[in-house]
């Protein structure tokens, strides 16, 4: 197992190359669900706003 | 030229909207098992190489991401012209959508290339043919998410970022041969479309595998990503308010 | 012409404006975009000789002499034509070897040698794992360390 986390010496290269893709992927995965969550919610504020106006008209 | 009837009813935005949610768990699920099979092929089961050693793992991660800051690239701007050819929303929405994704697989790129460089060349940067023109399509991806950030209106910065991405497209050519027309310190492409790739079969299923897992991954974040653009563009839409009302607020 | 024809040429019209302009640009600027001369190159004395410039090629063999207790290295750079005999005092990349592609930075000295104060290597595109490399050897068929021609 060290043999692996050594890997041949260029542990100092390998292991941030692996650690950078890991991090790029988890931020694509939230970034979009974030965003996607986000235009729901504007979404509803405005539906909201509109059945409000509607109901003093 | 018009484009035939069922692409348009395809293309109908709640359509997309309603089969890219039902897509995205799967295709995110599937290409995530992938990934860690790659993963395992690439850091595990591969030999090490004859020149570089274990150093040469860099490849499983490099690679995947730079042939994605490309492909993301070409179909970003195929949908922009589509979108100012034909006019078609979705078309534009698709374009907007890759743009964030594509800009963080080609930093990926230059980022795990630098790392890669700095053992095996021995230095994380030289303004290199290859690497250069890599770098300037990071710039074209950050010029193309604020120049659309600069219009209110949502059309106009729909035609405007097409045409950027539309005219950026010239750059593809460049960093595809940029290691064959310059001297360049970029070794040249180990898959090649036609012939044999220059590398064993036990180091190259792996790197096929993830390129085709992070083709996955893309298309799951993209339409993830393509439902919000949706949803901006249709707004004021009936079938929209169905949609909001249908999912229950999770706050 | 119906307005999406219109729209259509105007695409293309631009892109092939563009790609035109780029392709005029990258030719007119192609000896800057030489990112490195070779010996033969140095030798018929193309690079401007008051500037720091790059000579690329490949480490000649038995050629690499290194003295002891000091980082100082002197070896060759040929193109299989002429060869550069490069100083350097510095630490070498993991891929420096006999026959493999190197990138020198640096000046050409009065006495027609090459004082570098950068060396990197070039990797080509072939990747095997040892006992592939060996067998290939053994066969008669050297892998090509010289990568791509350039």
């Amino acid at each position: 197992m060290t043999e692996f986390l050594q890997m041949g010496g260029y542990a100092q290269y390998v292991w941030p190359c692996f650690g950078l893709t890991f991090a790029v992927l988890i931020v694509n995965i939230v970034t979009a669900r974030r965003r996607l969550t986000a235009q729901l919610d504007a979404l509803r504020l405005q539906q909201a706003r509109q059945a409000q106006r509607s109901a003093q008209a | 030229m018009k484009l035939p009837a069922w692409l348009h009813k395809f293309a109908s935005p709640p359509h997309v909207y309603g089969f890219a949610g039902a897509l995205y768990p799967w295709l995110l699920g599937l290409s995530l098992v992938l990934m860690a099979v790659g993963f395992y092929g690439g850091l595990v089961l591969a030999p090490a190489d004859y020149q570089q050693g274990d150093g040469f793992r860099i490849i499983y991660v490099h690679v995947p991401s730079a042939y994605l800051s490309t492909a993301v690239y070409a179909l970003m701007a195929t949908a922009s012209a589509i979108g100012l050819i034909w006019r078609m929303k979705v078309a534009h929405a698709v374009a907007a959508a890759a743009a964030p994704i594509g800009a963080w697989f080609t930093l990926l790129a230059l980022m795990t290339g630098a790392i890669w460089g700095k053992p095996m060349w021995g230095t994380y940067w030289q303004w290199d043919p290859r690497l250069t023109s890599e770098l300037i399509l990071l710039f074209i991806y950050l010029g193309y998410i604020s120049l659309r950030g600069a219009f209110d209106e949502l059309g106009k910065a729909d035609r405007a970022s097409a045409w950027l991405a539309v005219v950026g497209v010239v750059n593809l050519p460049i960093i595809h041969y940029s290691v064959i027309w310059w001297s360049s310190i970029h070794q040249g492409p180990t898959i090649k479309k036609l012939g044999s790739p220059s590398i064993t079969m036990e180091m190259v299923w792996p790197l096929l595998l993830l390129i085709f897992a992070y083709s996955l991954f893309f298309a799951a974040i993209l339409l993830q990503r393509l439902r919000a653009e949706i949803l901006d563009r249709e707004r004021y839409s009936r079938w929209v308010g169905g949609v909001v009302q249908a999912t229950a607020s999770p706050t | 012409m119906k307005p999406r024809n219109q729209r259509m040429l105007a695409v293309g019209i631009i892109l092939v404006g563009v790609s035109l302009a780029v392709a005029l640009a990258t030719q007119a600027f192609q000896e800057n975009l030489l990112y490195f001369y070779s010996p033969s190159e140095v030798l018929a004395g193309e690079p401007p000789a008051d500037r720091r410039f790059r000579v690329g090629g490949l480490v000649e063999a038995d050629s690499v002499q290194r003295q002891d207790g000091v980082l100082e290295v002197e070896f060759r750079v040929t193109d299989m034509e002429q060869s550069l005999k490069v100083y350097y005092d510095g630490v070498l990349p993991d891929l420096f070897r006999e026959g493999q592609g190197v990138i020198a930075h640096g000046n050409l000295q009065a006495d027609g040698s090459f004082r570098a104060d950068q060396v990197l290597a070039k990797h080509d595109e072939n990747y095997m794992p040892p006992e592939v490399a060996e067998t290939l050897a053994k066969h008669g068929h050297p892998v090509d360390t010289a990568g791509q021609p350039n």
